[in-house]
């Protein structure tokens, strides 16, 4: 078996047995998924794949913001919530003014401008704060994780203490503006996003099927020309592939782009499929490169270095508190971007619950990506978002097939997404003694 | 290459009122390989700490004295000031991340960067890496030194020689190095991969760089040195031509001080009986590895264990007790005794005192009476009452044994109600030696008894093991750094180098010897070599007398 595997990989040391456990998390997710597919009887291709995307270009974001604080050894930052509320203050805000707006019958702070605005007011707020937690995650080296996640709690209750109480308590607001209680003090329960509602998404919104078609043609060249005509930039970091593995992947990308190219042609069932925002996934795209090129940067190997070894990156003078709060501002800046554009895609606030669930689902879907305590890369962070959110479509249809109903589905997603933080940080706990096992006193003569 | 010269002008260092260096003087030229001895808490560490500016020196008062460089005083406050002195440090605990390449861990924090758009706005972290030229700077390092890896190689895996050549390649790829510090290279080589590396550090001096090279291998100083400073105690005994002096020199140098305690030969009971038998014991402590170590324990008889830190003498009575991963076949009282079972370990009657009192020894923040039952409570179910389903601590009883044993062995206390932790470190030892006692063990393992408890109390400890073995028989391996301690009361001194005894010294052999063992040397030639000490002193001691 290991033999057959080696040669598939061209890895001479691959392992069967590591690998599985390794990957283990997202093989459950994979077993999980393809059962689900056989079992539902009602789901169509097309609503699937519809609202896998939806979920996918509401959430990558969100989810790309995890990857700097692990790298640079702060763990998973459950703390991106209290970037959500950032975002989620600079959204009330622009919505506050949008609506005054309206009523005057002006159009300030309406569509592409008023989503431009949010970004611009959420980033000082997500920096500030983003400071505040890294100076709080420096005072608790070792435990960062758990501090993030009482950080959520905490900036949870002030937030509830600001839209609850203070605006229109201490900030002074119209009494009969839509969005504030009737007594004229608080923020309703959800805040309609007006026509800043798919402001992204409208700019630029193409067929599915073409475009998954076109996509499929770009890796396909993309592996060609990593396989034959890129030359390597460092010696012995080689990025090509094994040939089998190769093989394998080109026929896959070629097999996948026909049966696009074929159900738009033919006017198949994937035609039905909701179109593509293009603006949106270019976003997506370009804060997955911009993190891969903010690796390459001093900056990126100082991440690196601090989240290897703070002892050894403090010995040559990197300045790992610095280096770590700026780790921490990225990530928080990026979450409130990436709440952001979450609640342009799905039309509604909810004032008071929007954010709660955002750190735990964030991080069960890099993990479900392959990542771990001290490793993620932006392809686990894009797979896992994939893998988890169709892990969510389909346990309702699950529960109704297995046990008739689909409520049950819905309490399993839950026990889910829980179950793969606590199996992830338990087999990262686990394989680290292994490691630390291997280590004991060995027979040098035998 | 450079016409400075290091130097150490009088330096000296108090730590809370106690001096752990006094008046060193001491001169480094360049290109010329100045080696650095002395025991432990000699003061190597502290002055190399005082040369890069460690937070630990001026968090704690600073220093008195001057470090000069080409005779201006270098003031060096960081380890960044030392860094641009030109003086680089190859230390000891790698400083490698494993999951690098050889070339990221050459230019850590000095990366070969050029310039972007977003640099240009958001400074200089905002650079792009220059693989190929940091490359290219790694392969010239590594090439000074003849190694022929491969520098995009990951750390991790590489066999240990070779870590310390990328250690060094760092170093030596910092522009204007003058002075490199080497602190105990060799330990962790094996014997191909010291020649190599001293073949690498005559080279480095040949290029004009001085070399401080710290090590207790003296054959190595002999062999690779130009000269020789001894340390003892915080003291600067001797500088010394290399060519001019013996390794059994260096070694009495090194060692020979005042007994400070005198030996009492005692009255024991020393059957012929073997209460504890070890064979190729072998323990996993950070530091302190034991690498296949064989000894036997005659009942009543109060065995010692010495060696420098590190070697692995305290590894073995911490393997024994099971507190780190352990191998070996031990046999106690004629029974097979599996080690990594501690509470049986326990049970069979083996007692350990640990040399971290503070963390393993003591519950500072329970009473001393509750501190004394602890271990008996837990491993021979004393005191405890039953009430019905319910086993309870019998409050009323560990307070009379406490109140006795403070009485027996003399705890100077308010009451046996205080903390642990309010007790002087004396008191606290003569805590844990009650503690010990009250598991009624016929065979107690003691780790440095005496660390940091002040020079009176010291005495008193010692007394008082040696009155276990006197008066109860009892049977004691006590492993101690400070081989005054050890000559004064055991029987026979083991002397640990390198995780594997070295060889058995009887109490009242010479200084030299002692040292020259810990050193790596064999008894024999150790003995031979002090010989040849004492016939030279000899002959010069008659010289002047004719």
């Amino acid at each position: 078996m290991n033999e057959l595997f080696r040669k598939i990989t061209g890895d001479s040391s691959f392992d069967l047995g590591s690998w599985i456990l390794d990957h283990i998390v997202s093989i459950i997710f994979w077993v999980f998924i393809i059962l689900g597919l056989l079992v539902s009887q009602n789901l169509q291709l097309n609503v699937f794949f519809s609202e896998l995307c939806d979920r996918f270009y509401r959430n990558a974001f969100l989810i790309l913001s995890l990857i700097i604080p692990v790298v640079a050894g702060l763990g998973m930052n459950f703390g991106i919530v209290v970037g959500a509320i950032a975002g989620q203050l600079a959204v009330i805000a622009v919505r506050y003014w949008g609506i005054s707006s309206e009523q005057a019958g002006g159009t300030a702070f309406s569509g592409l401008p008023g989503l431009l605005m949010m970004f611009l007011i959420a980033l000082p707020i997500a920096a500030l704060i983003g400071w505040l937690t890294g100076t709080l995650y420096n005072k608790t080296k070792g435990q960062e994780m758990i501090a993030s996640l009482i950080v959520g709690y905490f900036g949870n209750g002030v937030y509830q203490f600001i839209v609850l109480f203070v605006i229109g308590a201490i900030i002074p607001v119209q009494l009969a503006h839509p969005m504030i209680l009737y007594d004229g003090v608080g923020i309703r329960m959800s805040v309609d996003m007006g026509n800043v509602k798919y402001a992204l998404d409208n700019l630029w919104q193409v067929p599915f099927a073409p475009f998954m078609a076109v996509l499929c043609l770009l890796v396909f060249l993309f592996l060609i020309w990593n396989q034959f005509l890129r030359s390597s930039k460092v010696e012995g970091k080689s990025s090509k592939l094994s040939p089998l593995l190769f093989g394998v992947y080109a026929v896959i990308s070629v097999a996948a782009g026909v049966i696009f190219l074929m159900q738009y042609l033919q006017g198949g069932v994937l035609t039905e499929v909701r179109k593509v925002p293009v603006v949106l996934v270019l976003l997506v795209a370009a804060l997955a490169l911009f993190i891969s090129w903010l690796m390459n940067t001093k900056l990126g190997q100082d991440f690196r270095s601090c989240g290897m070894s703070q002892t050894i990156a403090e010995a040559n003078g990197i300045n790992v508190d610095r280096t770590r709060i700026i780790a921490t501002i990225i990530s928080t800046v990026l979450a409130a971007w990436g709440m952001i554009i979450y609640l342009q895609n799905m039309g509604t606030l909810n004032t008071y619950t929007a954010h709660n669930n955002v750190g735990y689902f964030s991080v069960a879907a890099i993990l479900v990506g392959g990542a771990s305590v001290s490793r993620a890369t932006i392809g686990q962070a894009i797979s896992g978002c994939l893998l988890f959110h169709a892990m969510f479509i389909l346990s309702p249809e699950i529960g109704k097939a297995v046990f008739g109903q689909p409520a049950l589905g819905e309490y399993f997603r839950t026990f889910m997404v829980y179950g793969v933080i606590g199996l992830s940080l338990g087999l990262y706990v686990w394989r680290a003694n292994k490691k630390r096992e291997l280590k004991q006193p060995q027979d040098e003569e035998a | 290459m450079n016409d400075g010269i290091l130097e150490f002008i009088n330096v000296g260092k108090e730590y809370s009122g106690h001096a752990v260096l006094k008046g060193i003087n001491m001169d480094v030229r360049p290109g010329e390989i100045h080696a650095l001895i002395g025991e432990n808490g000699a003061g190597k560490s502290t002055l190399m700490n005082i040369l890069f500016g460690m937070p630990v020196i001026h968090e704690t008062g600073g220093f008195t004295g001057e470090v000069r460089v080409g005779g201006q005083n270098a003031k060096i406050m960081n380890p960044h000031d030392a860094m641009e002195q030109g003086i680089g440090m190859v230390h000891q605990e790698f400083m490698l991340i494993p999951g690098f390449s050889i070339t990221e861990n050459i230019k850590i924090n000095r990366e070969i960067t050029r310039e972007t758009l977003m640099s240009k706005f958001f400074g200089q972290r905002m650079e792009l890496l220059d693989h190929k030229k940091m490359a290219g700077d790694a392969r010239k390092a590594l090439d000074i030194m003849g190694m022929d890896i491969e520098e995009y190689t990951k750390v991790e895996g590489l066999p240990v020689g070779h870590m310390q050549f990328v250690e060094i390649a760092r170093e030596i790829d910092k522009t204007g190095i003058r002075f490199l510090v080497f602190d105990e290279p060799t330990a962790v080589l094996t014997e191909s991969e010291t020649e190599h590396l001293l073949d690498a550090i005559r080279k480095l001096a040949a290029q004009g760089i001085g070399i401080i090279f710290i090590s207790h291998r003296l054959d190595e100083i002999i062999r690779v040195s130009d000269r020789v400073t001894i340390l003892r105690d915080g003291e600067w005994v001797a500088t010394e031509e290399t060519k001019n002096i013996t390794a059994a020199e260096i070694a009495r140098l090194m060692v020979g001080r005042a007994l400070t305690l005198d030996r009492t030969e005692g009255s024991r009971q020393i059957s012929g009986e073997e209460i504890l038998r070890v064979e190729n014991l072998r323990v996993n402590m950070p530091g302190e590895e034991v690498k296949g170590v064989d000894l036997s324990v005659r009942k009543g008889e109060i065995l010692g264990i010495g060696g420098l830190a590190g070697q692995g003498k305290l590894g073995i009575a911490n393997g024994l007790m099971g507190m780190y991963p352990v191998k070996g076949k031990v046999t106690f009282k004629g029974e097979p005794l599996d080690v990594a079972n501690n509470s049986e370990t326990l049970k069979k009657g083996i007692a350990f005192l640990s040399e971290d009192r503070k963390g393993v020894g003591l519950l500072l923040s329970s009473p001393i009476d509750l501190n004394i039952a602890f271990s008996a409570m837990e491993v021979h179910g004393k005191f405890i009452k039953k009430v019905g389903p319910l086993s309870l601590t019998d409050r009323k009883e560990i307070r009379e044994n406490a109140e006795k044993m403070a009485k027996e062995l003399d705890i100077r206390c308010t009451s046996v109600a205080q903390n642990a932790g309010a007790l002087s470190g004396g008191n606290q030892q003569k805590v844990c030696v009650g503690r010990a006692l009250c598991l009624d063990p016929d065979l107690l393992l003691v780790s440095e008894p005496t660390r940091g408890i002040d020079i009176g109390a010291k005495k008193l400890i010692l007394d008082l093991l040696k009155s276990l073995a006197e008066e109860r028989g009892m049977t004691i391996v006590m492993t101690s750094s400070e081989l005054a301690e050890l000559r004064s009361i055991c029987d026979r001194v083991l002397i640990i180098c390198e995780g594997k005894v070295a060889g058995e010294l009887s109490p009242t052999d010479s200084d030299e010897v002692y040292g020259l063992m810990m050193s790596g040397v064999s008894k024999e030639e150790a003995m031979k070599a002090s010989g040849a000490v004492q016939g030279d002193s000899l002959q010069k001691g008659g010289a002047v007398n004719g």
